[in-house]
């Protein structure tokens, strides 16, 4: 996945809630079913993930259309 | 019509097609796959096919036999080489080595078969002798033969079964039938009594018509041997050996020598061709007869195929024609979609793509409906839980919205206990002109003289639509419920889909179409110079020729004059909002409705919300017929509310019926509904064709601000939330705007991120 390193940098973006940076980790991201680990942006104290607008409309929506698919 | 004229089904077409190419390998190729003797057969065929030849009706037949020669001519190699399944240890004896003898021996020397021919010359061909050398040369007869015997057949020459042959043996059939595991009888027109089968009055072998299985277990016959009269067809020969030789396959595979056996031999083909407006034209004449076509003049000839083909309905509509194949093909990518137990089902967004409109039954000759074949492909679909979530989620959470406490109502006329009728004008009229509904209900208390109680909901056509057999028998539950409490009053209906499904799944409910009703009313609103326009029918009035014809007579009377669109009436095209076309498939929804607004330059008068709605998103001046009899007769296009708006627009109608016709108290609103927002006009376009509703993002930023669960962006100071309130995960990027909020971005998603609290 070569978009992966987009979906990570975005420092301009900070925990809201609790005002700490961001930090890369792996997540669990699911559809019908089918579970992947993806390495996300979350925050380190609340473990908000942070789901960029191009993850979003790119790869997620390509991955949710072929797992319909399938 | 050529190929099922023809008795073994000589792709014609598929030959004459490469043919005008100038490919005449290719077109070989294609005559050798059904035809084992092409060099004999393209010079004496009776040729059935060319009296089947649609071009008959438009000058004169194609030359099918002299193309076939040319193929022969000009297609390369003479002999073919064909592929050779494994050696069988089964064997078969062949009883007479002329032409349906060698097919037999052809088709079944390729399955792997030992192949023995009992010949009682000294040559194998049989009558084709007996033709002249001029029409047919020995070397060709020798040339195709050897596709046969190259196949490593062993042949008898000289040997007669049942009579004294040339070389003194004679075996009797019996004993042939115990060294052999099945027989063919293919002696030709010799009447020989001699054989232990049963016969006719005529003396001739009888067979059963499909197998050619004659009394005796494993012995079959065909060709010249049972003709009462000698038809010196080689290509009936040729059928009757290719399918005796199917039934010898069979019988020695021990499977059922009749099950799906149809369409074998000549048969009449169903096939539409429209003829209209091609040319008349005559066969091109060969430069010299003797040796037939020149390779131009075989081009030439070619070219004059129209290629036979019915693609009424691929002509007519747009989704048909976008995924390129034709009918038969797409309902067997249909069939195996279904089918698939593990990999990708491709024919998926195929079949929810369809508006499901019906036009294509009304097109086609033989009446087939690709809308019923998706409506059914997709309630299979659901059933195997294998409909893709995503591709009508939007539009049934939509109806789930109108058969919710934000829109639907049941109620008396105020100030009775009982309904004479009660108007139900649908969730997207509502939708659309909130206000042409109060209208209505205004002029129907006024005008029927009667009680008019009021529906307010869905009537679950998309639900129908997505294949969602529970959700729809659920709605229809509900709002039989509803009708039923009002003590089953006359229904009075302004949304043909809402007509259309009453009718087909509500059949004691008593329907009126609003329409008609108007039609025997004064119109108050006649516009004096009015233009012209051109009506657009609902698909779903595809057969309500009434309801078409009462729309009609209002238009006129409102002083408009019509221009009928071509296709119109039972031929209307859909605006793509049916079948929720606009939402599975929204790049080929946009070509729908381009072309449906490109049919004609008048304006158009719809009695649809939906299609006022689309067409008007796109420029099309465009009113519904509400908004005539109201006398709205500005036609500058006006978009119509946005899905947000659409929302908005139905909770408001509800809520103020609700205030100034029952004076009933309002149900304190949900507290997300006080957040304010500032959407700019570019924003709304983009969250509209996100299918990202207002109510969606007022949510999110509730949520935001009560729980402090955001992100915050350092360099511009924005907000940035999420929230999954249903299958879908909505993001907004927001700041605050004193009282209200600013709305910068918003996207969606439907996987799941797994909380993952540290």
């Amino acid at each position: 996945m070569s978009d992966e390193a987009n979906w990570v940098a975005h420092p301009e973006w900070q925990c809201g809630k609790c005002n700490v940076a961001l930090v890369v980790r792996q997540v669990n991201v699911e559809y019908l079913g089918n579970a992947f680990p993806a390495n996300l942006l979350k925050c380190p104290q609340c473990g908000n993930v942070f789901i960029p607008e191009e993850l979003a409309l790119g790869k997620m929506v390509e991955v949710e259309k072929s797992l319909e698919d399938k | 019509m050529c190929q099922a004229a023809c008795p073994i089904h000589v792709d014609a077409r598929g030959i004459a097609r490469e043919m005008a190419k100038g490919d005449s390998a290719a077109a070989l190729a294609l005559l050798r796959k059904t035809l084992p003797f092409p060099g004999i057969i393209s010079r004496i065929c009776d040729s059935p096919c060319q009296r089947a030849c649609k071009r008959n009706e438009i000058g004169d037949t194609i030359a099918i036999n002299a193309l076939e020669r040319a193929c022969v001519n000009y297609g390369g190699e003479p002999t073919d080489k064909p592929r050779v399944l494994p050696k069988k240890s089964k064997r078969v004896a062949i009883v007479g080595g002329g032409i349906s003898g060698l097919t037999v021996a052809y088709d079944l020397g390729r399955k792997g078969y030992g192949v023995v021919i009992f010949e009682a010359s000294d040559k194998l061909g049989g009558n084709l002798w007996q033709i002249s050398r001029d029409e047919l040369p020995a070397e060709i007869i020798r040339a195709d033969i050897a596709n046969v015997t190259n196949l490593g057949v062993e042949v008898r020459y000289n040997s007669l079964v049942n009579r004294l042959g040339l070389n003194g043996s004679s075996p009797k059939l019996a004993a042939l039938r115990n060294e052999f595991d099945a027989i063919y009888l293919a002696f030709g027109a010799h009447t020989d009594d001699s054989f232990e089968v049963e016969r006719d009055a005529n003396g001739k072998i009888k067979v059963d018509p499909v197998t050619f299985a004659t009394s005796m277990d494993g012995v079959f016959a065909g060709g010249g041997v049972l003709w009462s009269v000698d038809l010196r067809s080689s290509i009936q020969s040729i059928s009757e050996g290719r399918r005796a030789g199917i039934s010898l396959d069979r019988y020695l595979q021990r499977v059922s020598l009749t099950a799906s056996r149809v369409n074998e031999g000549a048969y009449t083909t169903r096939l539409f061709t429209n003829t209209q407006g091609i040319a008349s034209s005559s066969m091109i004449e060969m430069d010299d007869p003797v040796d037939g076509y020149e390779r131009d003049e075989a081009i030439a000839e070619a070219q004059r195929c129209i290629q036979c083909e019915c693609m009424e309905c691929v002509k007519d509509c747009e989704y048909l024609r976008a995924y390129e194949r034709y009918p038969r093909k797409y309902i067997r990518e249909i069939y195996n979609n279904l089918a698939i137990v593990k990999g990708t089902r491709y024919a998926n967004q195929f079949i929810n793509s369809c508006s499901l409109c019906g036009q294509c039954a009304a097109v086609c000759p033989e009446h087939l409906d690709m809308g019923e074949v998706n409506q059914n492909a997709r309630r299979e679909m659901v059933k195997q839980n294998r409909m893709p979530v995503s591709a009508h989620d939007f539009a049934l959470r939509d109806m789930e919205f109108s058969n919710s406490d934000k829109f639907a109502i049941a109620r008396h006329q105020p100030g009775t206990t009982t309904s004479e009728y009660i108007f139900f004008p649908g969730c997207q009229l509502a939708a659309s002109s909130p206000a042409n509904v109060e209208r209505v209900y205004a002029d129907l208390r006024a005008r029927l003289n009667a009680n008019v109680g009021l529906m307010l909901g869905c009537c679950g056509a998309p639900a129908e639509w997505a294949g969602r057999d529970d959700l729809f028998q659920a709605s229809l539950a509900q709002w039989n419920e509803q009708h039923a409490a009002l003590g089953k009053p006359k229904v009075v209906l302004a949304c043909s889909s809402c007509y259309r499904t009453f009718k087909k799944y509500l059949p004691d409910v008593e329907i009126i179409s609003l329409w008609n009703l108007f039609e025997a009313w004064q119109l108050p609103n006649v516009q004096p110079n009015a233009r012209t326009i051109a009506i657009h029918d609902s698909c779903s009035t595809r057969h309500e020729s009434q309801m078409q014809d009462s729309v009609r007579n209002i238009v006129n009377r409102l002083g408009y004059k019509i221009e009928e669109l071509a296709l119109s009436r039972d031929k209307t095209a859909c605006c793509s909002y049916g079948g929720v076309m606009w939402l599975a498939n929204r790049d080929l929804a946009e070509k729908v409705v381009q072309r449906r607004i490109a049919e004609s330059e008048f304006a158009y008068v719809t009695y649809c919300a939906m299609c006022r709605d689309f067409f008007a998103a796109r420029g099309k001046p465009t009113r519904h017929l509400l908004d005539l009899i109201y006398g709205d007769d500005n036609w500058t296009t006006q978009r119509g509310p946005d899905f947000s708006q659409r929302h908005e627009n139905r909770a408001r109608l509800k809520r103020k019926m609700l205030k100034e016709i029952w004076s009933e108290p309002l149900d304190d609103p949900a507290e997300y509904e006080s957040i304010q927002l500032k959407i700019s006009d570019a924003m709304r376009e983009r969250l509209d064709h996100r299918l990202i509703l207002v109510e969606d993002i007022q949510r999110v930023i509730a949520h935001a601000e009560k729980t402090g669960r955001k992100f915050l962006n350092r360099d511009t100071g924005h907000w940035l939330a999420s929230l999954k309130p249903n299958a879908v995960t909505y993001w907004v990027e927001y700041s605050a705007q004193g009282e209200a909020f600013e709305i910068h971005n918003a996207y969606s998603h439907r996987m799941y991120v797994e909380e993952q609290p540290q």
